[in-house]
């Protein structure tokens, strides 16, 4: 336990919050960007900075303008209004060429006619780099990857996962300051998928990178991103770390997109201190919350809660501020947890998640048995938008 | 998948390839018979061929021939390819429509038609009639087949491949010239295999613009015909018929042993 606490500690003296330090020069600088295609608006309006050594990931459904704000960093679209500032620079009239940005697409875009030395050396070769110091970059990024097996290879004769480090490496060949990753693991099956996450955060730590991801998958943004941005419409809906977006959405959309979650349509009561009331349905006790910041009476509130913060019983819990009797309605058995369907008396389906810590055979709760559920006043949270 | 024998289908082969190759297989046999009269066989022969390797005039038309074809078939493959390019590649330009549309309206207009506006131009602008307005004749109706070919090879070709040139420092043409070129080289290549046969054996738009110094081989023969058909171009078909026969052979032969042994890495890689 005490070593426990000791690396806690390490871990709180170097944290890395670069966006918080109103000091800190952000690397890229999106201001009041909008994109149009004819008639189309891909990006509206849109600001955001990008700090060194992030590994940012835009988040959002397809034809949210993800793609687009990556394509406009990569130098391939140029913003119909606004600028992009790279290092304090407007990077307007750079064409791709000429960016200290690489790309990673998601085709791995690899060519076809060169082997995978060659592939990982195109973009060192046009550069002012001597031969011998090719020579050693390649090797370094063939080692980085662990393709050094490989490198004579052309790129139809080694699998999926080594194309994909094949890119990752040609990418970074050229220490860019920034590298965007297009859904770089979309073509990937999920077990190799959640080896190379893993991979690639090692890689973008050892090399000091910023890296700018585009993913529609919310797990993979979770696991990687120091921030995510969530994209809707062309517009950003939040920008916030991964914990902060899952506990805290500042909106129904966010809390939505990211993971499972019951959503309560209600109207809020007067605030008492820190708590509010929801009347929610007819014959119901209100919900008690926590909102994060005062919320005028009458107002019409969405209260979310994720269901592994709803506690299922057999029996009616003591000193929880909410707390409702229902039916289990249906179950939904993953393995390592079970996610219960449990239906109020006023027909509201709710969700509630429990660790599934005996066998199956000997579970508590079972079709149409009588159950509470149960969270604290903290559990969930108040939205307004 | 083995089908069983039926009459039908034994039938329906023959017949498509009797149609198909017996008037060349009489053409052959007939090169070799050693009397001067074709319709008449008067045992075997291959005197026709000695006579032909020593006929001035039949070698000059093949030199000409050959000339033009490769000059033409050259500078077609260049500008075809480039019009695909540009056709495939540029999103949207003003007279995009017409100019795709203009590209390949070539490939359905008459020869004759072709042929006469060539001379008419040659004579407007007193361009004397030779190897020069032949070759030029010949890239303008070539072009547009170049052009068919190459993009439908650049459509299925995935864009990002040229973004991930540009994006590690190429410029736009060195771009073209170090990535795309290299893999579109196959159909930039039987491109120019098509211009070349097609200018080999163009008879109509030829004559049109074809000088009194510069016969090609096809006009040769026609001319030749016109007096009766001898044994002698019986010989030379033979001799074309082989070289394309082996051409079109050795080619397929390659590209099948490439394909499969691409399938075998392929295999290969995804068992590691």
């Amino acid at each position: 336990m005490l070593s426990g606490v000791a690396m806690d500690t390490a871990a709180q003296g170097r944290v890395f919050a670069p966006w918080n330090d109103p000091d800190e020069e952000p690397l890229i600088q999106f201001r009041s960007v909008t994109k149009r295609f004819g008639s189309f608006t891909a990006i509206d309006n849109l600001t955001l900075d990008i700090y060194a050594r992030e590994f940012f990931a835009l988040l959002g459904p397809s034809g949210c303008g993800k793609t687009t704000l990556m394509r406009m960093l990569a130098g391939f679209e140029t913003a119909t209004e606004g600028t992009i500032l790279l290092e304090g620079e407007d990077i307007a009239g750079v064409p791709p060429n000429k960016r200290a940005v690489n790309m990673m697409f998601q085709s791995y875009a690899l060519f076809p006619h060169l082997s995978v030395y060659d592939n990982i050396a195109f973009g060192l070769k046009r550069s002012s780099m001597s031969k011998p110091d090719i020579a050693a970059r390649v090797d370094e990024m063939l080692r980085l990857t662990r393709l050094e097996r490989f490198a004579r290879r052309k790129p139809h004769q080694i699998s999926g996962g080594q194309r994909q480090r094949v890119a990752l490496a040609r990418s970074l060949a050229k220490a860019p300051k920034l590298l965007l990753l297009d859904e770089p693991l979309g073509a990937l099956d999920k077990k190799l998928r959640q080896d190379t996450q893993f991979e690639l955060m090692d890689i973008q730590e050892r090399t000091g990178t910023t890296f700018v991801i585009v993913t529609h998958d919310q797990e993979e943004a979770m696991t990687v991103a120091s921030r995510v941005a969530v994209m809707d419409d062309g517009r950003i809906v939040q920008v916030a770390t991964p914990a902060e977006i899952y506990e805290t959405p500042n909106s129904v959309y966010v809390a939505d997109f990211i993971g499972d979650v019951n959503i309560i349509e209600g109207n809020a009561s007067r605030q008492q201190g820190e708590t509010i009331r929801i009347h929610w349905a007819e014959g119901q006790e209100p919900i008690v919350g926590t909102p994060s910041a005062p919320i005028a009476e009458g107002t019409r509130v969405h209260f979310a809660i994720r269901p592994e913060k709803v506690t299922i019983t057999a029996q009616k819990p003591a000193g929880r501020a909410n707390a409702f009797a229902g039916k289990v309605h249906d179950i939904a058995y993953l393995g390592n947890i079970s996610t219960y369907h449990v239906k109020l008396a006023n027909g509201q389906i709710l969700k509630a998640q429990a660790a599934n810590n005996q066998r199956i055979d000997r579970r508590s709760f079972n079709w149409e048995d009588p159950v509470w559920l149960s969270w604290t006043d903290t559990a969930g949270v108040v939205l307004t938008g | 998948m083995r089908r069983r024998f039926s009459w039908f289908n034994a039938t329906a082969l023959t017949f498509g390839f009797a149609f198909l190759y017996l008037p060349m297989l009489i053409l052959i046999i007939y090169s070799f018979n050693g009397s001067r009269l074709v319709t008449v066989w008067a045992g075997f022969s291959t005197r026709w061929y000695g006579v032909l390797i020593h006929d001035q005039d039949f070698l000059n038309a093949a030199w000409v021939t050959l000339r033009v074809a490769v000059v033409s078939s050259t500078a077609a493959t260049v500008l075809g390819t480039m019009a695909a390019y540009a056709l495939v590649r540029v999103a949207r330009f003003p007279g995009r429509t017409l100019f795709s549309g203009m590209i390949y309206a070539p490939l359905v207009m008459p020869d004759v038609i072709t042929g006469l506006s060539l001379l008419l131009l040659f004579i407007a602008v007193g361009l004397d009639r030779g190897i020069l307005t032949i070759v030029l004749a010949h890239t303008t109706f070539s072009m547009c087949y170049v052009s068919v070919v190459v993009s439908s090879r650049l459509v299925s070709f995935d864009r990002s491949i040229e973004e991930a040139a540009l994006d590690l420092g190429c410029t736009p043409f060195d771009a073209f010239r170090s990535v795309t070129l290299p893999i579109i080289a196959p159909a930039v290549i039987s491109g120019w295999l098509l211009a070349f046969t097609l200018s080999l054996d163009d008879l109509v738009i030829s004559s049109f613009t074809a000088g009194p110094s510069s016969t090609t081989l096809p006009i040769r023969i026609y001319s030749a015909v016109r007096l009766g058909v001898s044994p002698e171009i019986n010989a030379l078909s033979t001799i074309m018929i082989t070289i394309v026969t082996v051409g079109v052979i050795s080619a397929s032969f390659m590209s099948k042993r490439s394909l499969a042994r691409r399938a075998a890495d392929e295999q290969k890689a995804q068992q590691q």
